[in-house]
């Protein structure tokens, strides 16, 4: 039943998975010294972070697919775009200690440019650069968005715009004369807010701040999915011609929530950038939003949860499958892809619902 | 000046003769002689008009004559050759030194060698040299080249040598001269000639008529030049689109038919490729002499690997989602990943050549800037076959009957008995051959690697898309607009920005008009 | 007969908004244009001379119909004859070649767009039941409740305790008060189509359309139907569209029979079902 979404046992689990990031985490990163079994090393930190923003995403993208029904595959954009808001802080923030010793970025000696290019402008502060992150993707977002809703563009159709429009504005990242650092794109960061990047309590911080975010949005979706709107959402993902008939206009519903989408993945993109510590074009490949709509379908749509643990079972597969047998990695992804919208519509979640109830 | 109307003048007087050999002493008077005795023996040389003193003076140029003792010798590869007779002396004497050569003799190397390649027996040689000295001629080659022109009876190489004349008579202070040679000049259609006209159009030509020619002789030529530029990108629109119309026919058929966007057409599509790469591999290997006739087996074997391929797909995976667009499509990229990651496994990540048979290569040349390939022209002809071939499939066969039927009212059709199953694999079937015969035809034209389909399938999306569904005519107006309009923003943005602009026209046009160019009526974009 | 109507000047709608078929804000505010049907005569629909044409087809044929309000008036025919037709011209579906459709004395229907007729209170009810299967009946009747529909008001939306009730009377009213949580698509095909006339009361029409409201019920479910379409006429006006002559026999007053796109009789159904020209062209003998 859609209005009772999460009983009380879901708010102990929602405090434990905030202890664990907010706690455990820190303690044995930062106290627990590097000998010890214990410890969770930097690269755990990273990858943690990481994952943490690929959850996000995941939830973005139920907003928009579990409960409008809209098939985005081109949500990778979004966060790209949100990652280069950021990004553009960043590299002014390395300040002059480039391979240059100029305050420029490097790419853009390299490149003999001897002053910023316009959408340059205001880089250098944060502030600005926080705006970016929220107006850039919720723009685009919003112009796409109004004129395919409108036209009525659905289904497969939609999707496959999506996908030519991230593929476009990857072979835009692409060129160099764009100012976005060419196919190497941004990497090298040294500070944020003048504090070094590369120290633990840096790392820490920023996956602590990952982790707030996470559960924000999913506090965020859990009320809108709550609400009346997401009831009505809902009803336009089942039949949106009757919706119709009954006086709304749908055109505003899926317009809101794609625009939210589409910020959450762009402030995700943001917080993965410094963690990561690149961003470049192939972060709007094609192939990178199809994939988030598997962590969505094997977690199970339409429940908030179900992305967020089935982002984390396929990056962790990925993680280990890249190290131990490389190869087979693209025939288990493929074969997730296949197995999941065979035999689990519901993903993994829906599973623990059938199981429960046997 | 004196000295070249002498060399022409001996060269005019010679006969071309048989091989006889060079004299020794004007060999050895060459290679060891002071500036102007060795100077006078490269004119003895040209004036011998025996075709070895071209290679003799090539030898020398290129610094592979040296001197043994009295000898002179050419070495090339430790081998060695008497200079002036030709005959191989064996063995290599130890004792050698380099015949060196100063700049002023080189000059002289130089005309002197032109010269003797305008003058030369050899038709090809002849042809060669003009060309080079279409690219602009010294001055000093003047009267070598209206004794050429005398003497040449080749009507191609005489109209290529008289546009070389005319290009130096350009800079003659006769002012009748000039304008004669503009009036030549104005048929040419080449950008060199267009270049060394320019200066002549200016406001720095004195004579105002020579002015007015010249301007007068550029208009034309641009014209030409202008035109054939039009018909080498009508041209290459019309190959794109056709490739395009290859790539994107099946997809449309089983888009059409079952609602299916099925994301590993760009697969099939690879499938068809390497399909023939194995067949011409075999070729190589157990019939050699045949290797021209590889592609009468590739084609029907791509058709074929492909559309069973496909059929497995179908039964296997796609059948289960039937009704869901959706799952089916990312269902279909999982297998597209699969696909990728087994080419790669069974061939290697890397490129395979795949080479063209003889009658596909080359080109057909319309002017000095723009061929059209035979390998493009042949894939025309086999996207319009292929369409043909559909179009009476569809139109005239029972399997073609079926599939109609079940497109429009899938209900309806299984309720008259049409077997819709078996319609649907048969017709994925036929569609994933065509994206196999893509995949062949792809494979003449460019390389042959696992990702060769990724970079079609958007194309192929935008096609559909923009075509609408249902009916051919749309999937084949979709391709060859699309062709056009990626050339022409090309050739006016570059390749990047033209695939930007005609990706972002796509999604505007879409949602104007979503159900595509030519939908059948009353079908929406959603069914 | 009733008078000619006046016709009233265009609502002029947002430019943006131009091309789409949506309701202008306006509208989705939950106004409708209620303060301004007329029904002075009594007269709540008006069709006169309507003529549609598709193709060469003449699906309407110079057809002329009057409902009065209050009235609960059956519609019969034989298939072709023109009944969803009308419908499609009363809600705006589809535009008459030629004639004039009022909504009470002012309201041109032939101008207005099908949502902007459906605020002005014509509530049409399809065939074949389109509720929403994953909400429960409760869910179905809060979403169709006539408010406030933009997304701001959506948002922070909580249902007063009079919209409860109201929501409660309405499943009282179609008998679903016992399956009001469970989801919608596990009520019979019965229940199904009570939930949907539900929530088109939900909205609070003058008028509504019924195209073949029985079709697929039971015995029960059909007299139960007949009940609540009943007590629905007097304060509502309903133009049901059938072929079960048994369930009409039960609900009718007053019954329009439609030949080849015109009226060919019209009265109460003993008339009706006598008169020769019916019997002949659908009744059968």
């Amino acid at each position: 039943m859609i209005s009772r979404l999460y009983g009380p046992k879901a708010w102990i689990v929602l405090a434990c998975c905030a202890a664990v990031v907010f706690v455990v985490f820190p303690v044995l990163n930062l106290v627990v010294p590097e000998g010890n079994p214990l410890h969770v090393t930097a690269f755990g930190v990273t990858l943690g972070g990481k994952i943490m923003c690929y959850m996000i995403v995941a939830v973005a993208m139920d907003l928009v697919w579990g409960y409008a029904g809209i098939l985005s595959l081109g949500h990778g954009l979004f966060f790209a775009l949100g990652g280069y808001a950021f990004g553009m802080y960043l590299m002014r923030q390395i300040h002059a200690d480039g391979q240059y010793h100029v305050d420029m970025p490097d790419f853009m000696v390299f490149l003999d440019w001897k002053s910023f290019p316009w959408h340059w402008t205001w880089s250098e502060h944060f502030l600005w650069a926080v705006f970016l992150v929220v107006a850039v993707p919720g723009l685009l977002a919003f112009v796409f968005g109004y004129f395919a809703f409108r036209s009525r563009v659905k289904g497969v159709y939609f999707s496959i715009i999506t996908q030519a429009l991230t593929y476009a504005a990857m072979l835009l990242f692409f060129r160099n004369a764009t100012g976005f650092g060419g196919n190497n794109g941004f990497t090298d960061f040294k500070r944020i807010l003048e504090v070094p990047i590369t120290t633990p309590q840096m790392r820490m911080a920023l996956f602590t701040i990952t982790g707030a975010t996470l559960i924000a949005t999913l506090l965020l979706g859990r009320f809108l999915v709550t609400s009346k709107f997401g009831r009505v959402l809902a009803a336009i993902r089942d039949a949106e011609a009757r919706v119709m008939s009954c006086g709304y206009d749908t055109l505003w519903y899926k317009l809101f929530v794609w625009v939210l989408s589409a910020v959450l993945c762009g402030i995700a993109g943001a917080l993965y950038v410094p963690q990561v510590g690149i961003i470049n074009p192939s972060e709007m490949s094609p192939a990178n939003s199809i994939e988030i709509a598997i962590w969505t379908a094997v977690g199970g749509r339409g429940t908030l949860v179900g992305p967020i643990i089935g982002t984390g079972l396929v990056n962790g597969a990925k993680s280990v499958f890249t190290v131990a047998w490389p190869e087979y990695w693209l025939y288990v992804l493929g074969l997730i892809f296949i197995l999941v919208t065979l035999f689990l519509p519901d993903g993994v979640v829906g599973l623990a619902k059938r199981w429960r109830k046997a | 000046m004196l000295r070249w109307m002498l060399i022409a003048l001996l060269i005019a007087l010679c006969a071309p003769g048989a091989a006889r050999a060079l004299d020794a002493a004007t060999v050895g008077k060459l290679a060891t002689g002071d500036g102007d005795e060795r100077a006078a023996a490269v004119a003895a040389l040209v004036a011998s008009g025996d075709p070895r003193a071209l290679e003799v003076l090539k030898a020398l140029s290129d610094g592979e004559m040296q001197t043994a003792g009295n000898r002179v010798l050419i070495v090339k590869d430790d081998k060695a050759v008497d200079a002036a007779s030709g005959e191989a002396v064996t063995p290599l004497p130890e004792s050698r030194d380099d015949v060196i050569v100063n700049n002023r003799l080189r000059g002289e190397l130089d005309r002197a060698k032109a010269g003797l390649r305008l003058m030369s027996h050899d038709r090809e040689v002849r042809r060669a040299a003009v060309k080079e000295l279409e690219g602009g001629a010294d001055d000093d080659m003047r009267p070598l080249v209206k004794q050429a022109l005398a003497a040449e009876t080749d009507p191609d190489i005489r109209a290529s040598l008289a546009l070389v004349s005319a290009q130096l008579d350009l800079k003659s202070t006769d002012k009748a001269a000039r304008i004669a040679a503009v009036k030549l000049l104005a048929g040419s259609s080449s950008s060199a000639v267009k270049t060394t006209l320019i200066p002549l159009a200016d406001k720095a030509e004195p004579d105002a008529e020579v002015r007015a020619q010249a301007k007068e002789a550029l208009k034309l030529i641009e014209s030409r030049l202008a035109r054939a530029q039009m018909v080498g990108l009508a041209f290459s629109g019309v190959s794109l689109g056709s490739i395009l119309l290859l790539a994107a026919l099946g997809l449309a058929i089983t888009y059409g038919l079952m609602g299916v966007i099925n994301m590993a057409h760009g697969e099939l599509i690879m499938i068809g490729a390497y399909t023939t790469y194995v067949v011409q591999n075999l070729f190589r290997a157990h019939a050699p002499g045949a290797f021209d006739w590889y592609l009468a087996m590739a084609v029907p074997a791509s058709f074929c690997v492909s559309a069973l391929v496909g059929m497995a797909l179908e039964r296997s995976v796609i059948r289960w989602l039937y009704g869901r667009p959706l799952e089916t499509l990312l269902a279909t990229w999982g297998i597209s990943l699969m696909l990728i990651q087994g080419v790669r496994t069974i061939f290697g990540a890397q490129n395979v050549q795949v080479e063209n048979p003889a009658f596909m290569s080359g080109g057909i040349e319309i002017l000095a800037d723009v061929v059209l390939p035979y390998s493009r022209i042949v894939i025309i002809g086999f996207a319009a076959v292929v369409l043909l071939g559909m179009g009476l499939m569809l139109a005239r066969t029972r399997l073609g009957l079926f599939v109609r039927g079940v497109t429009q009212n899938r209900a309806m059709a299984a309720c008259v008995g049409v077997p819709t199953a078996r319609v649907d694999t048969w017709a994925f079937g036929l569609g994933s051959g065509l994206a196999g015969l893509a995949g062949c035809a792809l494979s003449q034209i460019g390389n042959v690697g696992p990702d060769l389909g990724q970079s079609y399938i958007i194309d192929s999306f935008m096609v559909v898309v923009l075509g609408g569904v249902g009916q051919l005519a749309g999937t084949v107006y979709a391709a060859l607009g699309l062709g056009f309009a990626n050339k022409l923003l090309e050739d006016w943005s570059g390749a990047v920005l033209a695939k930007i602009a005609v990706l972002v026209f796509i999604i505007v046009f879409i949602q104007k008009r979503p159900q595509g160019m030519f939908a059948l009526k009353g079908r929406a974009v959603e069914s | 007969m009733a008078e000619p109507p006046a016709v009233i000047p265009e609502r002029p709608r947002r430019w943006w908004l131009k091309r789409s078929t949506q309701p202008s804000s306006d509208a989705s505010y939950g106004r409708t244009v209620d303060g301004a049907l007329d029904l002075t005569h009594g007269v709540v629909l008006y069709l006169e001379g309507i003529s549609v044409s598709f193709d060469g087809f003449r699906a309407l044929n110079d057809l002329s119909l009057a409902i009065d309000a209050g009235e609960l008036r059956c519609v019969i025919g034989p298939n072709g004859a023109g009944k969803t037709t009308m419908m499609d011209v009363i809600t705006g579906k589809t535009r008459p070649d030629a004639g004039r459709a009022f909504f009470g004395q002012t309201i041109d229907l032939t101008k207005l767009s099908e949502a902007e007729i459906a605020h002005a209170g014509i509530g049409r009810k399809f065939q074949k039941p389109t509720i929403f299967e994953r909400h429960s009946a409760f869910e179905n009747l809060e979403l169709a409740m006539k408010a406030d529909k933009r997304v701001r008001r959506t948002l922070f939306a909580k249902l007063t305790g009079e919209e409860r009730d109201r929501i409660a009377a309405t499943l009282e009213r179609v008998r679903l008060q016992a399956s009001a949580d469970r989801p919608a698509g596990l009520l019979s095909h019965g229940q199904k189509q009570w939930l949907e006339i539900g929530m088109l009361l939900m909205q609070e029409p003058r008028l509504l359309l019924l195209d073949e409201p029985v079709a697929g019920m039971s015995d029960e479910e059909t007299e139960r139907t007949a009940e609540l379409f009943l007590s629905l006429a007097g304060e509502h006006s309903l133009v049901v569209v059938e072929h079960d002559m048994a369930f009409i026999a039960r609900i009718a007053r007053k019954v329009t029979v439609l030949h080849e796109g015109s009226v060919l009789a019209e009265g109460p159904l003993q008339a009706v079902q006598n008169d020769p020209r019916v019997v002949e062209v659908y009744l059968g003998r």
